[in-house]
């Protein structure tokens, strides 16, 4: 019974990272394939997960507004597919739309017309895809604690991640505030709904955020944010060249990648322009004097959670990509591909080796 | 360890210093408590010593303040992090991140303490502050008094050797103020922790006091002393040692058990004596199930058999009870202006009302009390009609409230919400009231007559941000009057009023009680609902478990007896007034 997965602590917690890769590992798995049966494979291999390991906080519970987001992409894909036409071309017609007669200058856009079957199952699969690489991003959203993740950033970005923190925070406080406030108009017997009470309660919300802004700052300046020890000029220095010098080098990278030419000096540009910028960061942290309570460890369920995802996406990204897209002119009907379908169970892991999260009222 | 020498803190754009020449020294190890009205600059005093004044907040400093031999004005806020942890009058506007281990962590991590010793201290502090239960919880499902204790614990997490505090109790409930107040002791006692506060409930802080340093007014010269002799001359004083000035006793007791010792005279003197009627309409009451099934017109004969058969009816939720109201005497009964019928009412899957049945008569004065998040303000809420009930009925003035237009409902309801600030969005006083009169549809000045009768002496140009905390309420409390509506419903209308703005507001809703308003009040202050309140109705967890006279209620529970009645005790006074009335 040993292997049964431990409840979770703050301790055996996966590394808010390793959820982001697994569900990156996924989302890649996802981009490459458009077969549905694969695509919805995935999906389900994420929302099992999801449904195992989440908690009850409020990041958890914007798995279902990803969900939704998908579906509606997906529709979205539809609608366009069906008024604007598509260049795949088929022989099913299903129906005709009236079409918009456009003057000469718009030649190639075309609104209305015939619209096939064979337009409508590639849109579909195209918008499978999309929606499930949200969902991927959505089930990463509801597993990761977003703030123990930027409590993994190198010190020297800290306050970056801080002010994201606090960001987090208000967000809910200001939503309490709208509320408080449209009572209020309700109590002053004026209509709580319109474009003039939201006006009228915007100026008051603002305001009670920028008050909660000074005095959250009143208590982190009182409480040490920002002790800084003195560094040597020389550090200083230091760290400003590596950075800059090392922000050119992705930039020049960056350029040598997308350009015809520059294959042959983009890659040594990039891994010496990050590997500078990672020094760089690692000198700035040092005039920072904080250390870090209780951080995220990165023990042997992390690895295997992020392990898992990296194995989907690359035994996904090894099969032969005729299994992955199924026709569609000809049509078709999508086979599930053996192996494929296989690997991406490989990603139902972490349903089974990350700790249960508590039960919470 | 704290020493303020001829301080004078003057803001920017003020005429007169906040501060003038306050010299002031506080030994280690000492709970010294501030005192004085509002608007003194106790606040002021106690930022300077984390030097966020002026650091922070702007203004000149003059003079010099050391804490631990640490000059504020060399060293910033967060330099002096260390040695003063500073909580202040909101513990929510304190937080940084979101978890109570957290915020624990915070500090020790800004000081760069080594993980080992932040976990040893996080673990030691959590047990100290009775905590460990809540540690993975979000701060934000917290109680008030929870935030205070997590607030609290989190400047003690770097052990400073200063604590200052802000008003720690004036948000809570008794019960959670207590709990605060035995941790400050317990971190005097144990850990040697100079603590600073200013509280204006003295009634719950003064006697836990090694000393106290009273700002007797703005730029007066400040009184420091042991407690007893300081409080002999204070203008803001507990009820404890008004009954002790009344009855010329020396040395002034602090405590109720030193004055209930010398009581034994003042009992006997009292003895054939009995409380003047609190007010008209005392004894008027509605209780339970029963309700006021024809709310509206037809007044509804509380007799006793009835409540006791609504009590039935409801079944056996409620513990045993207080005998039913009597009947209404010569003069009280009004009529019902306002009840719920099994009311419940949901959020999310929490029952914050369940199976509520009360009535309100006119020239009735009600408290609600109970500890935080027992259901107070949801009850208010659901009688102004924010919110919606899940099942039973709320009527008033025979309307369903939530179904009720609000044009229309200010003429029969009006809320005074927890920061009367809300209520108000114009830029001046004088804008203010036109507003009110347009909102309510009554002739124009009403609501300026009705500022002019409670808050005399302000200008019509005045700014309501300006004014202080109790002028905003009385501003904020006109512009719910201007409708007449027969029903006034407060929620928790003494948060950060000292004594003198208290007895102004007590002396207005008494003259409100009289012309017939009824007034269903939600409060922490067993000293307002003892002086004001007819009726107390005790909520705990969404149910009423108490329902009748004030002087029932409120003398048999020792969280809500007023100081007056626990030294008194077992005869039925419970103010200083009443008191001082008989003798």
């Amino acid at each position: 019974m040993s292997l049964r997965a431990p409840g979770a602590n703050r301790s055996n917690a996966v590394h808010a990272g390793a959820w982001w890769l697994w569900a990156l590992g996924l989302a890649a798995a996802a981009s490459r394939t458009t077969n549905p049966l694969l695509l919805g494979l995935l999906v389900g291999v994420a929302g099992y997960v999801v449904a195992a390991r989440r908690t009850d906080a409020p990041w958890a519970r914007s798995y279902g507004a990803f969900v939704k987001l998908g579906l509606a992409v997906l529709v979205v894909r539809l609608v366009f597919s069906v008024v604007l036409g598509s260049p795949v071309p088929g022989t099913h017609p299903l129906f005709t739309l009236p079409e918009v007669p456009l003057p000469d200058w718009a030649r190639g856009v075309r609104i209305g017309g015939r619209v096939t079957a064979e337009q409508l199952v590639f849109a579909l699969y195209d918008g499978a895809k999309l929606a499930a690489l949200l969902i991927c991003v959505g089930a990463a959203n509801a597993l990761a604690n977003p703030a123990r993740l930027l409590k993994s950033l190198p010190g020297a970005l800290y306050e970056v991640g801080v002010a994201v923190v606090v960001a987090m925070t208000f967000a809910p406080n200001m939503v309490a505030d709208v509320g408080r406030l449209r009572a209020a108009r309700r109590l002053r017997g004026r209509p709580a709904g319109g474009v003039k009470a939201v006006l009228q309660v915007g100026l008051p919300v603002l305001e009670g955020a920028l008050e909660r802004s000074v005095a959250v700052a009143a208590s982190m300046d009182a409480r040490g944010y920002g002790r800084t020890v003195p560094v040597p000029p020389a550090v200083r220095h230091a760290t400003t060249v590596l950075a800059l010098g090392g922000l050119l080098a992705v930039c020049v990278g960056a350029y040598g990648l997308l350009s015809a030419s520059g294959a042959s000096y983009a890659v040594p540009f990039v891994a010496a322009g990050v590997v500078m910028a990672a020094a760089g960061l690692r000198l700035g942290g040092r005039r920072s004097v904080r250390t870090r309570y209780r951080p995220d460890r990165w023990g042997a369920r992390s690895w295997l959670v992020a392990g898992s995802g990296a194995v989907v996406a690359a035994l996904v990204a090894g099969t032969d990509p005729v299994a992955l897209h199924p026709g569609v002119v000809p049509l078709v009907a999508p086979g599930l591909p053996l192996w494929p379908a296989l690997s991406v169970l490989v990603g139902l892991l972490p349903a089974f080796v990350a700790p249960l999260p508590k039960e919470s009222v | 360890m704290i020493r303020f020498e001829n301080v004078t803190v003057t803001y920017a754009d003020a005429a007169a210093p906040t501060l003038d020449g306050v010299d002031l020294t506080v030994p280690e190890g000492e709970l010294v408590l501030l005192v004085g009205p509002s608007g003194v600059g106790k606040s002021t005093l106690l930022g300077a010593v984390s030097g966020l004044v002026p650091h922070f907040t702007g203004g000149t400093l003059r003079g010099r303040v050391t804490v631990d031999g640490r000059d504020t004005r060399a060293h910033r806020p967060r330099e002096l992090a260390d040695v003063v942890g500073t909580v202040g009058q909101d513990p929510l506007a304190h937080f940084v991140t979101d978890t109570v281990e957290d915020e624990l962590a915070y500090g020790m991590e800004s000081l760069g303490l080594a993980p080992a010793v932040m976990r040893r201290r996080v673990e030691e502090t959590l047990d100290l502050l009775g905590l460990a239960p809540l540690r993975d919880r979000p701060i934000a499902t917290l109680s008030g008094g929870q935030r205070q204790r997590v607030a609290i614990g989190s400047v003690l997490t770097p052990h400073p050797k200063v604590l200052v505090l802000d008003e720690p109790t004036s948000a809570l409930d008794p019960a959670a103020a207590e709990e605060v107040l035995a941790v400050l002791q317990r971190l005097v006692h144990d850990l040697g922790t100079t603590v600073l506060m200013a509280e204006h409930r003295l009634e719950r802080v003064v006697q836990y006091a090694d000393r106290v340093v009273l700002l007797p007014a703005p730029g007066a010269p400040v009184v420091a002393g042991p407690p007893a002799e300081v409080m002999a001359v204070s203008p803001v004083h507990p009820p404890v040692v008004a009954l002790g000035r009344l009855a010329g006793w020396d040395p002034l007791p602090l405590t109720v058990r030193d004055a209930r010792r010398r009581a034994g005279g003042l009992r006997d003197r009292l003895a054939g004596l009995s409380p003047a009627a609190a007010s008209p309409g005392s004894g008027a009451a509605v209780a339970a199930g029963g309700g006021p099934a024809a709310a509206g017109r037809a007044p509804v004969a509380p007799s006793g058999v009835r409540a006791v058969l609504g009590r039935l009816v409801r079944g056996g939720t409620a513990p045993p009870a207080p005998e039913p109201p009597p009947a209404a005497g010569a003069g009280g009964a009004g009529r019902t202006v306002a009840g719920t019928r099994a009311l419940s009412v949901r959020r999310g899957r929490v029952e914050a009302l369940r199976d509520v049945g009360i009535g309100v008569r006119a020239g009735e004065t009600v408290a609600l009390m109970g500890r935080n998040g027992a259901g107070k303000s949801t009850l208010l809420g659901a009688l102004v009609g924010l919110v919606e009930p899940a099942s039973g009925s709320v009527l008033v003035g025979g309307r369903a409230p939530h179904r009720t237009a609000p044009r229309e409902l200010v003429r029969h309801v009006g809320l005074v919400p927890q920061e009367p600030r809300d209520l108000l969005y114009a830029d001046t006083v004088a804008a203010e009231c036109a507003a009110a009169d347009a909102d309510a549809g009554v002739a124009p000045g009403a609501c300026r007559a009705l500022v002019s009768e409670l808050l005399p002496g302000v200008a019509g140009d005045t700014h309501p941000r300006d004014l202080s905390e109790g002028q905003r309420l009385a501003l904020a409390l006109a512009v719910v009057l201007t409708g007449r509506p027969p029903l006034l419903l407060l929620d928790e209308p003494t948060r950060g009023l000292d004594y003198a703005a208290k007895a102004r507001l007590a002396r207005v809703l008494g003259r409100l009680a009289a012309e017939g308003h009824a007034i269903v009040m939600a409060t922490h202050d067993v000293e307002l609902a003892a002086e004001l309140a007819d009726r107390v109705v005790v909520l705990a967890e969404g149910e009423v478990v108490a329902d009748g006279p004030t002087h029932e209620v409120v003398v048999s529970s020792p969280a809500f007896a007023p100081q007056v009645a626990k030294i008194l005790a077992p005869q039925p006074w419970l103010t200083v007034a009443q008191v001082e009335a008989a003798l």
